[in-house]
């Protein structure tokens, strides 16, 4: 178990700012202690730093898994994120409003036959509008693809009263 | 078997629709077996006799003559045509049978042999004269075995009804040789009748003995083992004269083992456990599945909540009882209930109720350090973590890799965070990590208690599995208490759980770790379940065992199980009999600080000494748990009071046996009334020093009044500090400790021990050559004498 190098780190920002955008604070500051990353056998562990000081006792060889396991490095160093890492991705909601697009993971309904590269708009669960978008997959390929993929670009939201307001006129 | 046999069950007569429904296994049987039975119920018209026995013998004929070498007796007795030993026959017929030779009780003379045919008979005439008795009287009489049979069954008739059973029983558990061979008759002609009742149908002796052993008529074993158990159950009243209880109990566990499938090993095992009752119940309870039980995940959802998305699926659940707030049991359901959206995404657990006691009992709190020794597959690790509500650590081990990764998969699944998961043998704790406040031992064990869900476990197990799995259990327990932090605030327990319902592995391993380590039992908190055994045939375990509980398939309707929480009070190790420098520490200062006063009063030499037996005494005196911590550092550590390392006092003790024996002034006399007591001890054993000592020893303890009562006591209290387990709460700590000594003689060194005095040979040679037991008495007498004296 080690920490992460600075090019590891990268990656593994990279890929998750294009799930929730720039805000990676979300994911590292959490209201119940400060969590690091480490890397084991490959995979990448989110831990908070109580867990930390009891897993460097654990010799490497029988450590299985700390904490929770976001998703690990291939052979050829490309970061790939895994479903377990999706209890800490904050919710979809928030994501669109900051600009980000919106995953599977964050569809709670989809209008029937709606094809891909279609305009739609979005709300949230209670009926809020929330923006503008445009469909990544169509409704049928909604369906079959995991949780982590893209299924509606981001075009327009609300969130941009507050923070593009210079550009707004 | 197919359909479910129930003799109990009536079948539905008459011209109705429900007559017309196919009816079960039982009443189908009726119609083949026991038509012959009936017939001797009646009284049978001449010629339906005739007919009855051309059947029997056209069946019988051939395999007579093959029998004969076989079954000896039977042609012989038969040739005699006398006295059939019908055995408790022997009343009825008597009284009826003027005329019929066969009907003689032959007593014990062929006592087997007769038995074997009187059973046969009495079976044959309740259920089917399997041809047995027209093998062996077809060649005499065609006539005789059907008269014998109508005028038997008048006699039962006559008899009480309840005498039959009890006949038939007795007979055939007549020695083994006999039920086999009356078994193969009976079998045989009973698969001849039911194959063909008019051909002849001959097999030899061995086909017939296989035959028997492949089909054993399940509906009469079953009779059979009700019977046994009505005759048990008032055995002074029902007893046949001359069967002994045990042979009883012999035929029934047979008989148990091939209904249920049992092996012997184990049901003579449950028979132990269990009485006669309880165990029909237990054996029958095995056979069906416990109800499918789930565990709500709080850290994602609500019970409430979950309930009712489970119930728009069209599962049909219920809460779990009163005592588990997130337990569902589910009915029924239309869906696999291990696949929904709900369980993937990990908002609850498909877990036996029995699997979530253990943790209950052990209350983890939050920001606590927990381990969890055998986690696999993680229903009991998640539930540790959602009551701690993802706040402090636990560390799951498991020792088996691949179940390891279903642990991951639960964990991730469910949203635990604060886990981590490591893949040692439980045995290598608390070596790798320790300290922890609270740890989970599910220990790996035979699996007795859940034979619903493995049925393999009836007969796969024997003595030496159970016993592997008690070695392998004693070893994983101790090493988790030694991974408990006695010192923690908030913790310092243990819940030690098996899934079986043996005693080997359950209260001896408990009761083993009460001796070997500073812990002793608490209650559960579990309001419900059995007691645990405080005694088991010859053994004895610590009372405080009934705190534990047990969990049986058949009273609770959940998997066997059985539980124990210890706490931990202290966390060093008491020492072994070689006088090893035990691993004492935090509760050293206590120690020491007890010592060190009482020692100030005492004389130098004799400080660490006196001050550790007069603490010990007062701790002796005092509550019982100070009294552990000093017993166990007590010894080394109140002697060595002075030194700073507790190995300092040992070491010196063995590192000096060949040390002359200085009376040190008051160490020696402290160290002699002990020595003297070793001496003994050990009786044969004569070293000159010590012997040169006694005298010494005697004399200095009357001398020093205030040691001497203490010295003994401390000594003698040491020694029994390793037993503190057993000992605590318990008021003759010290008579225990004197009763001990001679088992730790390595202890009494180590109290005597003090550093600035020279330890006379006498005592640590008193400890490397072993201790002789001395007879307790003598100890006490010493020890008497020695605190009269002041």
């Amino acid at each position: 178990m080690r920490p992460l190098t600075e090019e590891e780190t990268r990656l593994l920002f990279e890929k998750i700012a294009k799930y929730i955008g720039e805000n990676l604070q979300l994911l590292v500051d959490r209201p119940d202690g400060t969590y690091c990353f480490r890397l084991h056998n490959d995979r990448v562990y989110s831990v908070s730093e109580m867990i930390l000081k009891l897993a460097a006792n654990i010799s490497g060889d029988k450590l299985v898994s700390l904490g929770t396991c976001s998703g690990k490095f291939t052979k050829t160093h490309k970061f790939r994120l895994h479903v377990t890492a999706l209890d800490y991705l904050p919710g979809a909601e928030q994501s669109f409003l900051y600009g980000n697009h919106v995953l599977k993971y964050g569809l709670g309904r989809i209008t029937e036959n709606t094809s891909q590269y279609q305009g739609v708009v979005v709300y949230s669960m209670a009926d809020v509008p929330l923006g503008f978008g445009v469909a990544a997959k169509s409704t049928q390929d909604c369906r079959k693809v995991d949780p982590m993929a893209i299924v509606v670009f981001h075009q327009a939201n609300i969130g941009e009263y507050v923070r593009h307001e210079e550009t707004l006129t | 078997m197919g359909r479910k046999l129930d003799p109990t069950k009536k079948e539905k007569r008459g011209p109705g629709r429900k007559a017309r429904k196919q009816k079960g296994a039982e009443t189908e049987l009726v119609k083949f077996l026991p038509a012959v039975g009936d017939e001797n119920f009646k009284r049978l018209s001449s010629r339906a006799r005739k007919r009855a026995a051309k059947r029997r013998s056209g069946s019988v004929e051939v395999p007579k003559p093959n029998k004969s070498p076989g079954i000896k007796t039977l042609p012989g007795e038969l040739a005699k045509g006398a006295v059939q030993a019908r055995g408790k026959k022997r009343p009825a017929p008597t009284s009826n049978s003027d005329g019929d030779e066969e009907e003689d009780s032959e007593e014990d003379g062929v006592a087997n042999q007769g038995d074997l045919w009187g059973s046969e008979d009495s079976d044959a005439d309740m259920v089917d004269d399997y041809g047995a008795d027209s093998d062996s009287e077809d060649e005499e009489e065609k006539l005789l075995p059907i008269e014998r049979a109508a005028l038997k069954q008048k006699a039962r008739e006559a008899a009480a009804g309840g005498q039959w059973s009890e006949e038939e029983t007795d007979e055939e558990e007549d020695g083994p040789p006999a039920p086999r061979p009356s078994k193969d008759d009976e079998a045989e002609g009973g698969l001849q009748i039911n194959v063909d009742d008019e051909e002849a149908f001959v097999l030899p002796p061995a086909e017939e003995m296989e035959q028997d052993a492949q089909a054993p008529d399940l509906q009469r074993v079953h009779k059979r083992i009700q019977d046994i158990v009505g005759v048990l159950r008032n055995f002074g009243a029902q007893r046949e004269e001359g069967r002994s209880r045990s042979e009883y109990l012999n035929r029934l566990q047979k008989d148990l083992a091939t209904y249920y499938s049992y092996g012997d090993f184990l049901l003579g095992k449950l028979m132990e456990i269990f009485p006669l009752s309880e165990l029909i119940e237990f054996l029958e309870a095995n056979e069906v599945p416990r109800p499918i039980t789930l565990r709500t995940n709080t850290l994602k959802t609500r019970r409430r909540d979950l309930a009712q998305a489970l119930i728009n699926r069209g599962v049909n659940l219920d809460p779990l009882g009163k005592w588990s707030k997130s337990g569902l049991v589910v009915y029924d359901s239309s869906v696999p209930i291990g696949a929904t959206p709900e369980y993937l995404a990990g908002h609850y657990m498909l877990q036996g109720a029995s699997s979530m006691l253990p943790v209950m009992a052990l209350a983890p709190q939050e920001h606590e350090r927990i381990l969890d020794m055998c986690c696999a597959p993680g229903g009991k690790t998640s539930y540790i973590a959602q009551l701690m509500k993802n706040t402090g650590v636990i560390l799951a081990n498991d020792a088996n890799a691949e179940r390891l990764k279903s642990v991951v998969g639960n964990l991730h699944r469910l949203g635990v965070t604060n886990t981590i998961i490591s893949h040692y043998d439980g045995r290598q704790f608390p070596k790798v990590v320790g300290g922890f406040d609270r740890v989970l031992l599910d220990a790996p064990c035979s699996g007795t208690g859940v034979i619903s869900k493995d049925p393999a476990v009836k007969t796969n197990k024997d003595e030496k599995d159970v016993l592997r799995c008690a070695h392998l259990q004693k070893e994983l327990l101790l090493s988790a208490i030694d991974s408990v932090n006695a010192a923690s605030k908030t913790g310092g327990y243990l819940v030690y759980c098996t899934c079986s319902i043996t005693v080997e592995e359950n209260e001896w391993v408990v009761d083993y770790a009460l001796k070997k380590r500073n812990v002793r039992l608490v209650p559960t908190g579990l309001d419900f379940g059995q007691e645990g055994f405080t005694r088991f045939r010859e053994r004895r375990f610590h009372p405080s065992l009934r705190s534990t509980r047990r969990f049986y398939p058949h009273t609770h309707n959940m998997d066997g199980f059985f539980i124990a929480k210890f706490k931990k009070f202290s966390n060093s190790i008491p020492q072994p009999h070689t006088g090893n420098v035990a691993a004492a520490i935090p509760s050293e200062p206590e120690l020491k600080d007890q010592a060190t006063p009482l020692s100030e009063n005492s004389g130098q030499p004799t400080k660490g000494a006196g001050g550790a037996a007069k603490a010990k005494q007062q701790l002796g005196r005092q509550q019982h748990p100070r009294k552990p911590f000093q017993k166990l550092n007590g010894v080394s550590k109140g002697l060595g009071a002075e030194s700073t390392a507790p190995s300092v006092p040992k070491a010196q003790v063995s590192a000096r046996p060949q040390e002359s024996s200085q009376p040190d002034g008051k160490a020696a006399v402290i160290r002699k009334p002990k020595m003297a007591r070793k001496l003994k001890q050990r009786g044969p054993k004569s070293k000159s020093s010590k012997e040169a000592a006694l005298p010494k020893q005697k004399a200095p303890p009357k001398g020093v009044d205030s040691e001497t009562p203490v010295v003994p006591s401390p000594s003698e209290i040491s020694p029994g500090l390793k037993d503190c387990g057993l000992s605590l709460g318990k008021t003759k700590k010290i008579e225990k400790a004197k009763q001990q000594l001679p088992d730790h003689p390595a202890k009494t060194n180590a109290s005597l021990k003090e550093d600035d005095a020279p330890k006379g040979p006498q005592v640590p040679t008193g400890s490397p050559h072993g201790s002789t037991r001395p007879p307790p008495t003598k100890r006490r007498k010493f020890v008497k004498k020695g605190s009269s004296q002041p």
